[in-house]
């Protein structure tokens, strides 16, 4: 069965006709192909699915596609607004939260929901919010840093 | 100028915090991994795998596979006749099983199909008949007399034994004021890169070439033995290693799913994509092996160490894989961190019926130097001595320093490590007063900045990289080099930009593409900064003189009176000289776009000793030297320990980017922390228990401790601008170090890792005397 999906991606409307059982990290993937989107388990386990959805963030692969209707979806590929680069992804850049880079979109989106709910969190709430996403290059540590000097550069301009 | 804006302005030059240069890619989701690639039209991969831990294939039966809709080609076992391994002495592993499966999940079958569905049909279709054979899952059984050899040729299941003997270690003991025999476990862990394996695989039936997107950190072993496998010329392969999502030694060798997946596309005369799941990325596995040390110090009531004999064997799964190396590496790290008149070494790798283990960040040194170390944390404890005193009694005395084991120690930051770990940590004025159920521990650890020995010896340099010059001023790097996230091309791009003094933003380096960039050893044992660094030098320092001379024809001066300051070249003491963009074009006439090529070989005598029975392994121009101390609280109700801080401090020679080399040992210190605290595979039966994120606890933010790095900087005489390796050598202290901490907090002594509450909970049993 396939039905017509209605939502908008990183603040695009789109109609896509799409399988029941189709999830939502395949249609980012393959059917939008926005490739930011990663997947790195077989379901729930990893966190580097993660995404936005209404400013939730929500893993793309235990989401079917369909949940999605008259949602809004956001992205990696939709934080950069006119090509610059949103503080946390400047942060993440400059403060090296990313080696591999393959946790990082998950991450970004993961903390990017954090600072929309709770622009100045402390180091424990970081630590707390972003615990469902693993990472196995940094440590972490400076993935919280570049949390934090985001949420200061936040802070320093409205 | 301000500090901050004067640095800025230097990003990209050694020793300068710089963000990576392939950074924004990353963090803005435009960096595609193999799994990323545009794949319209692929087939879709999927392999069967074998139910049983041991077995005979009496038959495979694929004729309803191959006659179901939208299968284009099946492959076995017959499909490719040839072994392969990554060690020229050990190939005895196929991409698809032939005659036996030596492991649940070993590769039986594969098949592409044009979508998922139909390709996980076509595999239910696939009749497999096994005789069961009896399978080992332990060392005692493995190597038991009469035991079914899981390897022909190996009878006993052992795939190698090492016995070796420094000094005379009989003595050493007898000098001893206290001699300690101990046995350490350490459970089996995986690497849990966080990107799946995965391969594009396409192939070309009119001109017979295969293209490779892969998850590897050594292209040039796979184009090796893709090309071996499908016994095709190696000239009609392309290997290309798109984004990496790391690798920590699980993809140092080329592994199965590489092979099926060009043994697919080759039938199916098309292009063929393998997505491995979770599951199967831990089934493919090589990773540290389940490990028994058992160790024997003498010490000297002063803490002086006489004597060590270290006894090590491992569960080394199915197949060879790295397992010879490995052995030999638990005895080769035990020189050159210590003086130590006498050491004594024996190893025994022993196949087993569980996937097969290979190299992990710290190859084969992480098990036996936390073993040594909290053996020398409980002796100087037994003898009322600090640990930090027990450790400075027994440093190398003089640099240039030769080991036993015929290994030159050029550089040797470890004091200074102590001293700075010591005061940072406040160790003098805590250690010994710290609160009931905490505790502080310190270790050290060691590892080398590159092996000076290839696996494959073809009697070329260690490493090449290629600097290309056009006519728009830009500089590409061209480097074999695999950046799997540790940060190569930037570490390359940065040493050019230091030699050549030009903008940072001049350069872009190209990388790991066989089509395109030199050949290049792999990214592995540590060895890119060092010997792909003094590549870079070389090669940029060529550039250099052809520029300068471009620069002195232009200004009509002698080419040794031409200053070169950033991007202006002027004779010296006059303005205003020429710009890069000029020179550059200056370089290029009569001879077109410049492509220079630098080059590094290690010296034959860094590379072990003829004389020293396998000293070809650890075998290194330069070691990296760690000492750290981890605080730790114990909660006694449920058995959890907790790391709340590392400090650590780690002699890498140079930091060519503090921002870079402060990662890569926060990561390092960390792996060490999943090892010691949650990580373990297990198998019941030989069915894999571990085989997702959940199960196989990988440390959360939630739980990891801030940990605070202390670069040291002993300038090695041979690295580039004296760099040496910054990602291995600190993991091992971590398992020690909290060990140690562990006993502060609560008076025991763990000596079965990883620290779960259970184990926990019976040492603390054992230490109330509670009768369970």
């Amino acid at each position: 069965m396939k039905s017509i999906l209605t939502l908008t991606v990183n603040g695009r409307a789109r109609e896509d006709l799409v399988t029941d059982g189709m999830l939502l990290v395949d249609y980012l993937r393959e059917v939008v192909g926005l490739t930011g989107t990663k997947r790195g388990c077989d379901g729930g386990e990893c966190g580097a699915c993660t995404v936005l959805v209404d400013d939730q963030p929500r893993l793309a692969c235990s989401t079917l596609a369909l949940q999605m209707h008259g949602r809004h979806v956001e992205t990696i590929e939709g934080l950069a607004i006119g090509g610059r680069m949103s503080r946390l992804q400047q942060a993440f850049h400059e403060k090296l939260g990313t080696q591999c880079g393959f946790c990082t979109p998950g991450m970004i989106i993961a903390a990017e929901a954090l600072l929309r709910r709770n622009p100045n969190p402390t180091r424990g709430e970081i630590k707390e919010a972003l615990a469902g996403n693993l990472c196995r290059c940094t440590g972490y540590v400076k993935i919280i840093d570049s949390v934090e000097a985001a949420t200061a550069a936040y802070g320093a301009t409205p | 100028m301000s500090i901050r804006a004067l640095e800025k302005a230097r990003v990209g030059s050694v020793g300068v915090r710089t963000p990576l240069i392939d950074g924004v890619d990353k963090v803005t989701g435009k960096a595609q991994y193999t799994a990323d690639l545009p794949a319209v039209g692929a087939l879709c991969g999927r392999i069967l795998r074998s139910p049983l831990p041991h077995a005979r294939i009496i038959s495979i039966d694929t004729s309803q596979a191959e006659a179901l809709e939208g299968v284009v080609a099946v492959c076995t076992g017959a499909d490719c006749k040839v072994p392969f391994g990554v060690l020229p002495i050990a190939e005895n592993e196929f991409p698809l099983a032939r005659e036996k499966v030596r492991y649940r999940g070993d590769p039986v079958a594969a098949v592409a199909a044009v979508d998922e569905a139909t390709a996980a049909e076509a595999l239910k279709l696939i009749r497999v008949e096994y005789e069961e054979l009896p399978a080992y899952f332990d060392a005692k059984k493995a190597m038991a007399p009469g035991a079914t050899p899981i390897h022909a040729e190996k009878p006993n299941n052992v795939l190698r034994e090492v016995h070796a003997e420094f000094g005379d270690s009989q003595a050493g003991f007898k000098a001893a004021d206290l001699v300690r025999e101990k046995v350490y476990r350490f459970a089996e862990v995986n690497h849990a890169h966080i990107e799946l394996n995965a391969t594009l695989a396409e192939y070309d039936p009119e001109r017979g070439h295969l293209t490779l997107h892969t998850t590897t950190q050594v292209p040039y072993y796979v184009l090796l033995k893709v090309a071996q496998c499908l016994e095709i010329e190696e000239a009609h392969i392309r290997v290309v290693k798109p984004f990496v999502g790391g690798g920590f030694g699980a993809r140092t060798e080329c592994l199965h799913f590489e092979i099926i997946a060009a043994l697919l596309a080759r039938k199916a005369g098309a292009t063929v994509r393998v997505l491995q799941t979770r599951e199967e990325t831990f089934l493919c596995h090589r990773g540290r092996p389940d490990t028994k040390i058992t160790i024997k110090l003498g010490m000297t009531k002063d803490g002086k160490l006489t004597a060590c004999h270290l006894q090590a064997t491992q569960l080394g799964g199915a197949y060879a894989s790295y397992g010879i190396i490995t052995i030999l590496y638990t005895g080769a790290l035990l020189h050159g961190i210590y003086d130590i008149p006498a050491i004594k070494h024996d190893g025994w790798r022993v196949y087993t019926n569980t996937p097969p283990c290979g190299a992990q960040r710290g190859h084969g040194t992480v098990d036996p130097r936390a073993a040594f170390e909290a053996l020398m944390n409980e002796m100087a404890a037994e003898l009322g001595l600090d640990s930090f005193a027990v450790r400075r009694i027994n440093l190398l005395q003089t640099i240039p320093f030769v080991t036993a084991y015929a290994q030159k120690v050029m550089s040797y930051g470890l004091p200074e490590c102590l001293d700075k770990v010591m005061k940072a940590s406040g160790w003098a004025e805590r250690r010994g007063k710290m609160p009931k159920g905490r505790g502080l521990g310190l270790a050290c650890s060691h590892f080398v900045s590159g092996t000076t020995t290839p696996k494959h010896w073809t009697g070329e340099p260690h490493a090449v990289v290629n600097l290309r010059l056009d006519f728009d001023g830009g500089i590409t790097v061209l480097t074999g080099a695999a950046d799997i996230g540790q940060g190569s091309n930037t570490m390359a791009a940065q040493i050019v930009t230091e030699v050549l003094g030009v903008d940072w933003k001049r350069l872009r380096v190209i990388s790991a593409d066989s089509a395109l960039t030199p050949k290049d050893n792999g990214s592995y044992s540590s060895r890119v900064t060092f010997m792909v660094g003094n590549a870079a030098v070389d090669a940029a320092t060529q550039l250099k003189r052809i520029l300068i001379d471009a620069a002195a024809k232009k200004l009509d001066a002698r080419p040794e009176d031409v200053e070169c300051d950033g991007e202006i070249y002027r004779v010296v003491g006059q303005d205003p000289g020429l710009p890069f963009s000029e020179v550059a074009k200056a370089a290029l006439i009569d001879t077109g776009p410049i492509t220079v090529k630098g080059t590094f070989t290690s010296p034959a005598k860094f590379m072990g000793s003829k004389s020293v029975r396998g000293s070809a392994i650890g075998a290194t121009m330069g070691f990296c030297y760690a000492a750290q101390v981890v605080e730790c609280s114990i909660d006694e109700l449920i058995g959890k320990v907790t790391a709340h801080k590392v400090w650590v401090a780690v002699d890498v020679g140079r930091a060519l980017n503090p921002l870079a080399v402060e990662g890569q040992i926060q990561g390092g210190v960390w792996m060490g922390m999943g090892q010691a605290m949650s990580e373990e595979t297990r198998f019941s039966d030989g069915r894999m228990m571990h085989g997702n994120l959940l199960d196989y606890r990988v440390p959360t933010m939630a739980e990891s401790p801030d940990i605070e790095v202390i670069i040291v900087e002993s300038i090695d005489p041979n690295g580039p601008f004296g760099a040496k390796e910054a990602s291995e050598g600190m993991l091992a202290g971590f398992l020690p170090a909290v060990m140690d901490a562990v006993y502060e907090a609560a008076g025991i002594r763990p000596d079965v890792l990883p620290l779960t509450p259970e184990r926990i909970v019976e040492l603390l049993d054992l230490r109330d005397g509670v009768r369970l």
